[in-house]
């Protein structure tokens, strides 16, 4: 046994600094309009010491379409920092974060967001609900509640302290945070969030979110329900890896199908202010449905159609791309 | 008010962390009864689970791939191995992103690492 302290000394396990992240190519076919998106994520994970990590991901995203009349595909790059924080590890019960971070509301903004990890690569339609960064203070952590860790708890409370609209640096000043049970055993999660606006209408959010992935079959279930003044909604997906099939074995393993179901109702606030916010600007049905096909390890191509049903007019989306996530140590790995 | 609140908050988290001491890369799981994990000091590991349920070597892998895929697929298709220094950063950023226990991050850095 002392072989394998030794062998986990932290010498040997001195973490690297990582850059990592994702690249994707897409092309978006929204009722018939053809929109090119090309995007790179940069990811820096910058371990100091033995409790702290700087992380940081740059967003960086060009979204080009051809002009209503016609003519060559044009159109902007945006560049955001969806987070930039500095993690204190404590102790096994709390994490502490300071900086611009992801905001800790259900859990597709800040496990699932990533083109790598995400199953359709449309957003959820109630995604813009909670505020997507934000800056100021988090205390987060998770910890087993039960013997024999058949329950892990986890939580995130954090206060937002800055407002605003700078250079891509959205964010508002609000508090907020999420609960979780995670039951290893049944592997389920549920979990609940809130968040509170101290700025303009001072508005509450609150929301759900259920994760279930079943020991015996290769599938993966994520649902979260949201409800604000802006609006409410509920998302729920499911992506199931064809390795059980018995025909094509080869290509079958690297293939999963996905599907996602949705709905939207508009709350108090107006269509112009829902577009500006990026939701829809009536109540929305949408059904979504794809493959992805692993190629290697984090790169994935993927297909997919969905039906998006509203009274501002009912229309198809069509999605074909593909998705890599690179990992390059900046320095000795080994 | 409301600074003063923030302020507790930030006092209380600072009181949390200045328990500790021992770096988190050291493994806290040791053969034999239910142990209190223990730094190179001597002192009490808070970075450790108060109570770590003790494994041999095949025990700990296979609690390593159980709490891996449990984990870790939750969310994402499994990825594959990476260099020991590389899976303790990534382990260190997932532990932080995804809230995975303390126990359950060092059980599968060990698999991982295998």
């Amino acid at each position: 046994m002392l072989g394998l302290v030794a062998a986990q000394s932290p010498d040997t396990e001195k973490p690297v600094p990582i850059l990592t992240g994702t690249a994707g190519y897409f092309n978006f076919v929204t009722a018939g309009q053809n929109q090119i998106d090309e995007q790179i994520n940069p990811v820096l994970l910058l371990p100091l010491g033995d409790r702290w990590l700087v992380e940081g991901r740059m967003e960086c995203e060009g979204a080009f379409q051809r002009p209503a009349g016609g003519g060559p595909y044009g159109g902007e790059v945006s560049k955001n920092l969806d987070y930039l924080q500095a993690d204190y590890i404590a102790n096994p019960y709390v994490t502490v974060t300071l900086g611009r971070f992801l905001t800790p509301f259900g859990i597709f903004n800040e496990r699932l967001y990533p083109i790598w990890i995400r199953s359709l690569q449309q957003d959820p339609l109630i995604l813009p609900l909670s505020a997507e960064s934000s800056d100021g203070m988090m205390l987060r952590g998770g910890f087993p509640v039960a013997a024999g860790t058949k329950a892990n708890l986890n939580y995130a409370v954090y206060v937002s302290a800055v407002s605003t609209d700078h250079n891509n640096l959205q964010s508002d000043r609000n508090v907020g945070g999420r609960i979780g049970v995670f039951l290893p055993g049944p592997r389920v999660e549920v979990g609940a969030s809130w968040q509170k606006l101290l700025q303009d209408e001072r508005s509450n959010a609150f929301g759900f979110h259920f994760a279930w992935q079943p020991a015996r079959l290769p599938l993966n279930v994520h649902s979260e329900y949201a409800r604000s003044n802006q609006g409410s909604g509920y998302w729920i997906d499911g992506a199931y890896r064809l390795s059980q099939v018995r025909f094509w074995q080869k290509a079958m393993r690297h293939t999963e199908f996905a599907g996602r179901a949705e709905q939207f109702f508009s709350g108090s606030i107006g269509a112009d202010e829902a577009a500006a916010l990026g939701l829809q600007p009536a109540s929305t049905r949408e059904g979504e449905f794809g493959l992805n096909y692993y190629l290697k390890d984090g790169l994935k191509a993927v297909a997919s159609y969905g039906r998006q049903f509203s009274s501002a007019g009912n229309l198809n989306l069509w999605t074909v791309g593909i998705a890599y996530r690179f990992l390059i140590p900046l320095g000795r790995a080994q | 008010m409301k600074m003063k609140m923030r302020i507790a908050v930030l006092v209380c988290a600072l009181a949390l962390g200045s328990l500790v001491d021992t770096p988190l890369t050291q493994l806290s799981l040791i053969q034999g009864s239910v142990v209190q994990a223990a730094g190179p000091s001597g002192k009490k590991d808070a970075t450790s689970s108060p109570v770590v349920p003790s494994y041999d070597a095949d025990a700990m892998r296979v609690q390593g791939e159980q709490r891996y895929r449990a984990n870790c697929g939750r969310c994402h298709a499994a990825p594959r191995k990476f260099p020991p220094r590389m899976m303790a950063t990534v382990l260190r950023h997932m532990r932080v992103r995804a809230t995975i226990t303390d126990e359950d991050m060092r059980l599968v850095l060990f698999y991982m690492t295998q």
